[in-house]
């Protein structure tokens, strides 16, 4: 466990003594707290309501809701996106601060999913703001949306941002 | 009331407003009308002591290709019945009296048959489109909509993994 994020224990030198990379330690800082922003845009959203209610219960990952996209790190887009709708969806992603992961969930985010042919939906939110995470299901279970937030956390886990710039 | 005696009298209430009355399935009563007389047709089927349709259930519109029809779909507590009011409109200028002085509930239901059927309520309040964006183009439930392939530079095609 300890090797698997670079940690070295010194505990027996001193005992209050651990090593460890500055970005590793504040990436399993950030991975365990991704907040993500309380919106919903269908019926997807009832399901990731599910997952944040108690039986999935995704907060034992350090991830709960905010009612405010400043203070998110992670949209999912839960449901239908429409051309009415998306210009909304683009400001909210526009308002949160970086860095961001989206997760695509349900076939409707991914690419139109059952509106495939219709006039109104948008194709696929990928086709307004980067996409991380795509999740399919009409509706994915809970167990997959908690699936799509462990793939974002070890996404973060990989990431090096303290390097020097060529 | 038995079905026959209620047309007669709606027949007696309305006189010439009525184009034509006929029994549809399900005990519910159709009355074709004139677009022009349709405010003082709602007005006698509303406030009518014995016939008191007060209930306003839906308004729909639909595109007959060659023109276009307004549906009130109306529902009468005292009497127990439904009726449904129909008027047909010209294709090329679909134009129809609003009737929120009688029933103000119709308001969203004549804005949402304005936004996809492109039909015009005269005298509405607010008659702007209630689903699709306010800059959209056409009116998509009529037979001859084209889709768009874009909506504001965003791809509107559909998508398909089987090519």
């Amino acid at each position: 466990m300890l090797e698997r994020f670079n940690v070295v224990n010194r505990l027996e030198e001193d005992p209050a003594l651990l090593l460890t990379r500055l970005d590793t330690a504040l990436n399993l800082a950030r991975a365990n707290s991704v907040w993500y922003l309380l919106l919903g845009l269908a019926c997807c959203s009832i399901e990731l309501m599910q997952t944040g209610g108690p039986r999935a219960d995704l907060d034992r990952f350090g991830s709960l809701f905010r009612a405010t996209p400043r203070q998110s790190d992670l949209l999912i887009v839960a449901g239908t996106v429409t051309y009415k709708m998306a210009p909304r969806l683009r400001r909210l992603y526009d308002q949160m601060a970086d860095p961001k992961y989206v997760i695509a969930m349900g076939s409707c985010a991914n690419c139109g999913g059952l509106f495939n042919l219709s006039y109104s939906v948008v194709k696929g939110v990928d086709l307004i703001l980067p996409v991380d995470v795509y999740l399919p299901g009409c509706p994915p279970r809970p167990e997959a949306l908690t699936e799509a937030l462990i793939k974002i956390q070890e996404k973060i886990k990989k990431e090096k941002y303290l390097l020097k710039k060529d | 009331m038995k079905t026959s005696e209620l047309i007669a009298k709606i027949k007696e209430k309305l006189d010439k407003d009525a184009l034509e009355i006929t029994e549809t399935p399900f005990d519910d009563i159709l009355i074709e009308i004139n677009k022009d007389e349709i405010i003082s047709v709602m007005e006698t089927l509303k406030n009518d002591p014995e016939l008191k349709f007060d209930s306003l259930l839906n308004q729909l519109g639909v595109d007959h290709k060659e023109r276009f029809s307004v549906i009130y779909n109306l529902f009468s507590f005292s009497l127990d019945r439904k009726i449904t009011v129909k008027a047909y409109l010209d294709r090329e200028n679909p134009e129809i009296s609003s009737i929120e002085s009688v029933f103000r509930g119709i308001n969203w239901f004549e804005r949402e048959t304005f936004d996809l059927l492109g039909i015009m309520f005269t005298g509405h309040s607010n008659l702007q489109r209630l689903l699709l964006p306010a800059d959209w183009e056409g009116y998509p439930l009529r037979k001859d909509y084209a889709f768009p392939d874009q909506y504001h530079g965003i791809d509107n095609r559909a998508r398909s993994n089987f090519k």
